[in-house]
């Protein structure tokens, strides 16, 4: 299978004064789309980093990211942007949904970036997808947690995405719901075969992912492949 | 701490951390809001100020003298008599408006006759051929005519050539640069000749009706001047009044104070407007010091030295805040002072240091009211909040700022018009038009979001944001809308009812007045309209009275508190006898008298006369025609149209009734353009009467309001800079949230260009809605002013909106994007590191 992303000796430092801080250092790796990978390791270990690298929102200090086939490190701001638009879907632990935008206008928005003609009608049938058919018209301060993030993932897959980037996606939820969305999002991309790079500090939930890139210090320190588990067969 | 920090170590530390706050960009929209604000309140300031002084240091040469006696009628020769036994030098003037005339034209012109010795007090310089000023005491020689510029250039005359004043011709033999009676004054539209005393009568020109001032001019010891005011105030009847260097020109001291209070009002837009900015910097500046303020306190900053800290870093911005804006309003100011040096006809003396003080006084008002309560609760933020960030201030304390800011905003009015009542009317006008523009403003945001809803993404998103912050979109709406308001008004919508106003005129209005028609003159008159080939005009009898009673009180200035009412008693009336109502005149109360009224005396009188002076029906009125009483009863009320421009009277008696008194005889004509050298051919047959060119007048008075409101304009540019400082504040204070909402975009794929189309279509939405709340504004006042006080129909004028729309549109989308150039930069990374 060939390969949708690949970290060619990333790094990442940051100066703080007069010393360098290494946050990342010579990460390589390749993902073959459809995938599903769980970036794992400690608090401060360059998981959040590594998931920014990877989706072009940052850029190294040296190394090289190939996303969708094309090298992140050639292109700028804006053509990152709009590799993003065609190729990337998100999904983050704070939901990241436009407090003025309803339910829909929020699912709607990448595909109005993205000029897609029947944006409202493509919108409306993802969120009846994710259960919230009768909520389209609500803000994100009237819904719950749980279904904020299910609007997060309506987003996330309304490209559609041939990446789906999710960064400690039930870090605000509780256990049972966290489960449920787990479940959904897990369910839309082996529905829609696209690839999930998921950044967590849960084992459980790692565990369900087919391969996991283990980190510390900035370092990858295990390449883990083994047979996906299901959240609800390891939750306690 | 240690032992804790001592006041000293308090104020370095609120120094170093005000610095700090500076530089990272946390306090500069405070503070230049506090500029604006002090640079506002100074431009208006300084320039009443130099203005005044003006006033003090030229008191006596204003006067011309120590002391003047002004009459309406020749000062009895008593007055004359004491000043010469108390050992006082005196001069005399005697001043009335006349026609004179050069070689073709003739001109409307205050003639001033004065004796030796004039004047007693300040500089008179004329100027030769040569063009060379001199100073000079005394009269033109017999003969002799000095000049001003403006009657100079006017009639084209030349040195030693002739110049037609009444019967009399006089040599020109100078140009007058500088009078003492001339030097300063408001709406001063006559151009001046002076001539010899000794010259007056034989100019034919006093006769029975002309308006004429008297002076009776002393100077002398202070002792001598004491004494000789103790004889003539006492002395002084209806219509004479004694004037000294305190009391000097109160015309001019109190269109001083009118446009002081006027400019000074309009200021105050601007400060209020920058007060809502501060008000706005001040809760961002809070939000973001929440934090720093709970790790002071864990670390053992008592509260009452957070608080210190942070009034001390206030009390700090204020003062250079205030210094800055004293130095923005004094460049400023020179700008108001070229605008109506015009009008105001006086070079003017630096200013002081008074208005800059005040200026820095004003700022610190506004900081006391609008950023210490909210900075002040940075002193009750629980310590806990460093491990709970989500706990705040404690609430249930905003009154306490709304009630300082509230009280802020009403001692700077009162400060302004020193005026209980005025203020409470301004206050009220404030509050009324706040809260219908915010009511306004807030149906607009609504209807474009939910108009947005169905628009492309930019549209829709910024429409979106802007209802969702709808009370900071409403204040930026209005607070933009009160600025952009103020300049429609004073271009536009003025314009407009001027130009209204003038085309509800009858082109055959009358644009000529004729007064001062002696009774053996009408049939001269008569026959010199015909040989012209012209209808002769319809000429109406006037005979001029003092009012000295009513209903057996006697009256005079000092018994109504009215300003117009104490300037109409305080001159003589006009008054007239007819048969029957003119056709522009409504009888409104009583009854019209009949073919044979009955005794005694009746009087129609106008009712906004009445009005002012308080009169009803069956009132008894006594006038003093020369010496004579005449009394009537007032048997009814008339409306009278005056923009008729036709004659008319404010007191009309019944035919027969004023034959006994002596009477001048006034008209009103239509002269076509392009004959006016038959005005020419009447002056110089009649050089005793007076010809009034109302739109000459008109114009003149046009280009004075040019120059006040182009003033008042440059004033309310303060506004609209404040108004965008209140945009930039709002901005600030919604910069985190939108960085944020920035980042999301970039995440999910928006590229500079979509991102900075939606800031674009929210702040053009921003603008545009200032601009047609300004147009509403603008059109319902347009409508009332046209309606109610022109009484002439309004039409709306499509500019308005246009204006309003696209200047606010452009406008705002300029600031706002300049403001938000930071946000559209914004890194993706933001939504991962903020999670």
């Amino acid at each position: 299978m060939s390969s949708i992303i690949t970290a060619d000796a990333l790094t990442k430092e940051v100066s703080t004064g007069s010393d360098r801080l290494v946050i990342l250092d010579h990460v390589s790796f390749a993902i073959s789309a459809g995938e599903s990978v769980a970036v794992v390791g400690a608090s401060g270990s360059g998981k959040t980093t590594l998931l920014g690298l990877l989706a072009g929102l940052d850029t190294p200090t040296r190394g090289r990211v190939m996303l969708a086939g094309r090298d992140l490190g050639a292109m700028d701001e804006d053509g990152r942007a709009r590799l993003r638009r065609e190729a990337v879907g998100f999904v983050f632990q704070s939901f990241q949904l436009l407090p003025a935008l309803t339910a829909l206008e929020n699912v709607m928005l990448p595909l109005e970036l993205g000029g897609v003609a029947a944006a409202r009608e493509t919108a409306a049938a993802l969120l009846g997808r994710v259960g919230l058919a009768a909520r389209l018209r609500h803000y994100p301060r009237q819904l719950s947690g749980g279904e904020q993030q299910r609007v997060a993932i309506a987003r996330a897959f309304a490209g559609p995405p041939q990446v789906l980037f999710a960064d400690e996606p039930t870090g605000n939820l509780d256990a049972a719901t966290g489960c449920e969305i787990v479940d959904l999002m897990f369910e839309l991309n082996r529905d829609r075969h696209t690839t999930l790079v998921l950044v967590t500090h849960d084992e459980a939930l790692s565990r369900r992912c087919a391969r996991r890139l283990r980190l510390s210090a900035g370092r990858l320190e295990a390449d883990e492949r083994g047979a996906p588990v299901r959240l609800a067969a390891v939750a306690p | 701490m240690g032992a804790g920090l001592g006041p000293a170590g308090v104020l370095r530390l609120a120094l170093r951390l005000l610095g700090r706050d500076f530089r990272a960009g946390e306090l500069r929209l405070m503070a230049l809001s506090l500029v604006l604000a002090v640079a506002s309140f100074t431009t208006v300031a300084f320039f009443a100020d130099r203005v005044r002084q003006a006033l003090s240091r030229e008191a006596s040469q204003l006067l011309g003298a120590d002391l003047v006696v002004v009459s309406d009628r020749p000062i009895e020769a008593l007055l004359a008599e004491e000043a010469s036994r108390l050992g006082l030098s005196r001069t005399a003037t005697t001043r009335f408006p006349s026609m004179i005339s050069g070689a073709q034209e003739s001109l409307l012109t205050e003639i001033k006759a004065v004796g030796e010795g004039y004047p007693l007090r300040g500089r008179l310089r004329i100027a030769g051929p040569d063009g060379v000023p001199r100073p000079m005491v005394g009269a033109p020689a017999p003969g002799e005519a000095w000049v001003d510029e403006r009657a100079f250039t006017r009639l084209g005359l030349r040195f030693g050539g002739p110049v037609n004043v009444g019967d009399r011709a006089l040599k020109v033999a100078a140009r007058v640069v500088d009078d003492p009676d001339t030097s300063i004054g408001f709406l001063n539209v006559m151009p001046r000749l002076m001539l010899n005393a000794a010259d007056l009568p034989a100019t034919g020109l006093i006769q029975t009706g002309s308006r004429v001032i008297y002076r009776l001019m002393v100077s002398g010891s202070r002792e001598a001047v004491d004494a000789f005011r103790a004889f003539a105030a006492p002395r002084a009847g209806p219509g004479q009044r004694v004037e000294d260097v305190r009391d000097a020109r109160p015309e001019i001291r109190s269109a001083l104070e009118r446009a002081e209070r006027f400019l000074g009002l309009a200021s105050l837009l601007s400060v209020i407007l920058a007060a809502v900015a501060v008000a706005l910097a001040a809760r961002r500046y809070l939000q973001r010091h929440l934090d720093a303020c709970a790790v002071m306190r864990c670390l053992g900053a008592s509260r009452a030295q957070t608080v210190w800290i942070h009034a001390l870093q206030l009390a700090v911005l204020g003062l250079a805040a205030g210094l800055a804006g004293c130095g923005a309003g004094f460049a400023a100011q020179w700008g108001l002072s070229a605008l109506l040096a015009p009008v105001v006809q006086v070079s003017l003396p630096p200013p002081s240091v008074a208005p800059a003080l005040q200026g820095i006084a004003a700022g610190f008002v506004l900081l006391l009211g609008f950023a210490l309560p909210p900075l002040a609760a940075l002193g009750r933020v629980p310590t806990l909040r460093v491990l709970r960030r989500d706990l705040g201030p404690p609430r249930g304390t905003a009154w306490l700022g709304h009630a300082a800011g509230l009280a802020a905003v009403v001692a700077l009015i009162l400060w302004h018009t020193r005026d209980l009542k005025l203020a409470a009317w301004v206050l009220g006008g404030l509050a009324m038009a706040a809260v219908v523009s915010a009511a306004v403003a807030l149906g607009l945001v609504r209807a474009a979001a939910s108009v947005g809803r169905e628009a492309g993404f930019a549209w829709r998103f910024g429409l979106a944001n802007l209802s969702r912050r709808a009370l900071g979109s409403v204040v930026q709406v209005v607070a933009l809308g009160a600025g952009l308001l103020a300049l429609i008004l004073m271009s536009i919508t003025r314009a407009d009812l001027l130009d209204s106003w003038q085309r509800s005129l009858p082109p055959e209005a009358p644009n000529r007045f004729l007064v001062n028609i002696q009774p053996d003159q009408r049939q001269a008159l008569a026959e010199f309209f015909a040989a012209e080939g012209r209808p002769a005009p319809q000429l109406f009898p006037m005979v001029r009275g003092r009012l000295a009673a009513i209903n057996d009180q006697p009256v005079n200035a000092s018994s109504f508190g009215d300003e117009r009412a104490r300037r109409l008693v305080d001159r003589e009336f006009n008054l007239s006898w007819a048969q029957r109502p003119q056709l522009d005149n409504v009888i409104v109360a009583g009854q019209w008298w009949s073919r044979q009224p009955p005794a005694p005396l009746q009087f129609s009188v106008e009712q906004g006369i009445a009005d002012t002076l308080g009169l009803k029906l069956g009132d008894r009125l006594r006038y003093d025609v020369a010496g004579t009483p005449l009394e009537g009863a007032i048997t009814s009320l008339r409306k009278v149209q005056w923009d008729s421009f036709r004659v008319n009277f404010f007191v009309v008696a019944p035919p027969g009734t004023l034959d006994d008194y002596p009477v001048s005889w006034v008209t009103s004509f239509h002269l076509p353009a392009g004959e006016a050298a038959l005005m020419d051919r009447l002056v110089k047959r009649f050089p005793n009467l007076l010809v009034v060119d109302v739109a000459a007048v008109l114009a003149q008075v046009q280009t004075m309001m040019d120059q006040v409101i182009r003033a008042v304009e440059y004033v309310f540019l303060f506004s609209v800079a404040a108004g965008l400082l209140v945009l930039f504040a709002a901005i600030q204070s919604t910069h985190d949230e939108r960085v944020r909402e920035a980042a999301i975009l970039r995440t999910l794929g928006g590229d500079s260009r979509q991102l900075r189309q939606a800031q674009a279509a929210e702040f053009v939405a921003v603008g545009a809605l200032s601009g047609l709340l300004a147009a509403v504004g603008a059109t319902a006042l347009g409508w009332v002013l046209a309606e109610r006080v022109l009484n002439v129909p309004y039409t709306l004028d499509p500019w308005v909106w246009a204006v309003g729309l696209v200047a606010g549109g452009a406008g705002v989308l300029a600031a706002g994007l300049l403001g938000t150039r930071q946000v559209v930069r914004a890194s993706p990374m933001e939504t991962l590191r903020r999670a």
